[in-house]
């Protein structure tokens, strides 16, 4: 398929992005928690074009053993793009982009992550993007922690994640692939409610300190939200089978 | 895929120790919290290659070497040459390293140190240009640890620095087929100097420039890489845990600072 | 000072707020300074000063005395190695069976051989080494015939009841036998495959609502549609 054409302005005279948002708008985000049978806890987002699914499984026996730590469980996690996600074909192979996303990912994870009830095990992450569209480590993030608590693996909060950029000398929040691309900055934030603490920091591109921290405040508002759409999503799947099984009981009681 | 690495047996009270030694404002190596270790650097050292540092940084010991060869662009960039950033922490350094294909950490240690260079636009990548869209010089950044005490990626970037600013090479230029390269050497055209500052959350307190005993106790590790102008061009955080907004505003700021005086120390000795 | 903070019997998440202040740390619960969280997806519940969340999903943690359900997965020199769903692989030594001295080591298979489903019970159990599983005791061992149902460990609690008023319950009303193991894997025999299509009908309806009210009674409307003779119909006609 061909590339599509570098757009002529990221952000036109009324201040609107090329996708119709303005700079501090998040990207319409979807989440659904227990999409998979197999896997001991699921979950798939949608943010923007991004389509991502994560599967966990554990806390299991570690395989191969000596990998195992004697005190907690070993969090093991992928992020990996599918061949199809992306504009240009993706050779399946893992690259060194994903390694490294692999790493930032569960170290941001593993903070709330409650290892040391399950030594000696592994509880496995993985992240497949399906299809991409810029901030696939951060909707990435969002998903698993989703994944993680719906695999009834104990954690002290969830972690939620956005990324800010600049585009066009201006702060914006969480950037499409094309803003990614053709922008100046790209800044991916993770970050827990409760413990105060941003769990993955990483940027790209140039950036005043100035623009820095204004930056960093706006991922933080977005992370809340997107928190509270987790908590949402995560209950949404208990709340709805309660209410239809409440309210068979009072429609036959009526009968 | 990434895992949670297996810990070496620090012993619970050399954690103590240094854990309490900086709650209480003093270092293991006796260093406030806001400075480096020794710096040495010493380029040339490599004939072979066009540019090469070596950086003593504490105990630390990295070796960094730059070889400008010629090659095809990548399809979407005919106009710029090309920039290659690796990494080796080769098992001679630490016996926590193995043989292998590059760990996560060297995967990583590479990539941000290829940050630094290219968001800064340090090396000039359209002087590099012999033929668009056709041949194109490439640089060649390969970084070698060879002992390992802390802080790896500062060391990687100041040698790195080094050896890209002390890099001396021939005009090459294009006749038909052929690269010929003309008499006399030149230094790679820089425009920018960027430099990693790295900093540990220990307990409470946030250090600068961790020595390996920091590191393994630290609960977070964040790297800011600082362009000439005292802009950010590239950050990576690291370690199980993370920071307050109140502490990168703090650190962001202090690295401004440490990118300066690093940058003074690795110019002049890039002129040797 | 103690004041509670989520509301009792709803669903919390985790890193929800449950409470501030001294009460008694329940199952998955956590405090940091004077708060208390949920450290996972369940119902929050207030005993007294104690505060508990009980999980709507997760996979089972052995503890020794639980009776559990596993499928033989290797049979070794000593013993047998069990897949009891636990985060670990259990042991069956071959001197936890009964007998005068246990089978010899080359009949291990002819007492269990891979794939067949054992009842036993967990002997030794901590985080340093796997759970030690016995067979040595009134009903255990091999299971060869009725339904083995797997559901998730976290809603065992609801399957029995309070008292065991449900599992109670189900016996009576569906007319099977049924061993629940503390792990999740519960074992139906009944006197016609009907009675136990039933019987695992209802323990599957049982984990899919164990969090709403009026349960126990939609679960014997249920059982009633479905016309099988329970035990109480088997009296009335004797």
């Amino acid at each position: 398929m061909p590339e599509p054409k570098q757009p002529e302005k990221l952000i036109d005279d009324k201040g609107i992005r090329i996708d119709g948002r303005r700079l501090d708008q998040l990207r319409p985000i979807k989440l659904e928690v227990g999409i998979l049978d197999k896997a001991d806890g699921s979950a798939y987002i949608e943010q923007g074009k991004n389509k991502i699914l994560v599967g966990v499984y554990g806390p299991r026996e570690a395989h191969p053993k000596h990998i195992a730590l004697p005190d907690r469980a070993v969090l093991r996690c992928r992020y990996r793009m599918a061949p199809f996600s992306v504009d240009e074909r993706k050779n399946p192979a893992p690259s060194r982009r994903e390694m490294e996303l692999s790493k930032v990912i569960r170290e941001s994870l593993e903070s709330v992550v409650l290892t040391d009830l399950y030594p000696r095990t592994t509880i496995d992450v993985f992240i497949e993007v399906l299809q991409s569209d810029g901030g696939s480590r951060c909707a990435g993030i969002t998903a698993a922690s989703l994944a993680l608590a719906d695999a009834g693996i104990p954690m002290r909060e969830l972690v939620a994640a956005c990324a800010v950029g600049k585009i066009q000398g201006h702060m914006a929040l969480d950037l499409s692939d094309a803003e990614d691309k053709y922008g100046e900055a790209d800044l991916p934030v993770a970050w827990v409610p409760n413990a105060n603490l941003v769990t993955l920091l990483q940027m790209d591109g140039i950036l005043t300190t100035s623009e820095f921290e204004r930056g960093l405040t706006m991922a933080l508002d977005a992370c809340k939200t997107i928190h509270g759409m987790q908590q949402e999503a995560l209950k949404k799947k208990y709340l709805v089978i309660k209410e239809v099984a409440e309210e068979r009981e009072e429609t036959e009681v009526v009968a | 895929m990434s895992f949670t690495p297996q810990l070496p047996p620090v012993a619970k009270l050399e954690q103590k120790t240094v854990v309490d030694l900086v709650a209480n404002g003093k270092r293991i190596d006796d260093r406030t919290a806001d400075s480096y270790r020794p710096l040495h650097i010493e380029v040339g050292l490599i004939e072979k290659a066009n540019g090469s540092a070596q950086v003593h940084l504490g105990k630390s010991k990295v070796l960094v070497g730059v070889k400008v060869e010629t090659g095809t662009p990548f399809p979407d960039t005919p106009d710029e040459g090309v920039l290659t950033v690796n990494a080796e922490l080769g098992p001679l350094a630490s016996p926590l390293f193995e043989t292998g294909p590059p760990s996560e950490q060297a995967i990583e240690l590479a990539r941000v140190i290829d940050r630094g260079i290219r968001e800064s636009k340090a090396v000039d990548m359209k002087s590099l240009v012999l033929l668009k869209g056709k041949k194109v010089q490439v640089v060649f950044v390969d970084i070698y640890i060879l002992d390992h005490d802390g802080n790896l990626i500062d060391a990687a970037s100041i040698a790195a620095l080094a050896a890209l600013a002390s890099a001396k090479l021939l005009k090459a230029e294009l006749k038909g087929d052929e690269v010929v390269y003309k008499p006399g050497l030149h230094s790679l055209p820089l425009n920018n100097h960027p430099v990693a500052v790295t900093f540990a959350k220990v307990g409470k307190t946030i250090v600068v420039d961790p020595v390996l005993e920091e590191e393994q106790v630290m609960n977070a590790r964040l790297t800011v890489t600082i362009e000439k102008n005292g802009n950010i061009c590239a950050m990576q955080k690291g370690g199980l845990s993370g920071f307050t907004q109140d502490e990168l505003k703090t650190v962001v700021n202090l690295a401004v600072q440490k990118a300066a005086e690093n940058r003074t120390k690795i110019l002049a000795a890039a002129k040797g | 000072m103690m004041v509670i903070v989520a509301e009792p019997k709803q669903v919390v998440a985790p890193g929800e707020l449950l409470a501030e202040g001294d009460h008694v740390l329940g199952d998955n619960s956590f405090k940091v300074g004077t708060r208390i969280y949920s450290a996972c997806i369940g119902i929050f519940e207030v005993d007294g000063t104690r505060v508990t969340v009980v999980p709507l999903k997760g996979g089972y943690f052995p503890r020794v005395g639980d009776l559990v359900g596993g499928r033989i997965v290797d049979v070794g020199l000593s013993g047998w190695t069990v897949d009891i769903r636990a985060p670990y692989e259990a042991m069956l030594p071959a001197s936890e069976t009964p007998g005068p001295r246990g089978p010899r080591r080359r009949d291990l298979s002819e007492s269990f051989d891979v794939g067949d489903m054992v009842l036993s019970q967990v002997l030794a159990f901590d985080r340093t080494r796997d759970p030690l599983l016995t067979v040595k005791g009134p009903g255990l061992g091999k299971i060869s015939n009725g339904r083995v149902v797997e559901i998730s460990a976290a809603k065992i609690p609801r399957l029995i009841g309070r008292k065991g008023s449900m599992i109670s319950m189900l016996k009576r009303e569906t007319g099977c036998q049924i061993t629940v193991g503390q792990n999740g894997v519960v074992m139906v025999w009944g006197k016609s495959p009907e009675n136990e299509r039933v019987a695992v009908e209802a323990i599957y309806m049982v984990e899919r609502e164990a969090h709403t009210r009026g349960l126990t009674d939609r679960i014997r409307e249920m059982i009633a549609k479905s016309n099988v003779v329970g035990e109480i119909a088997r009296t009335q006609t004797a």
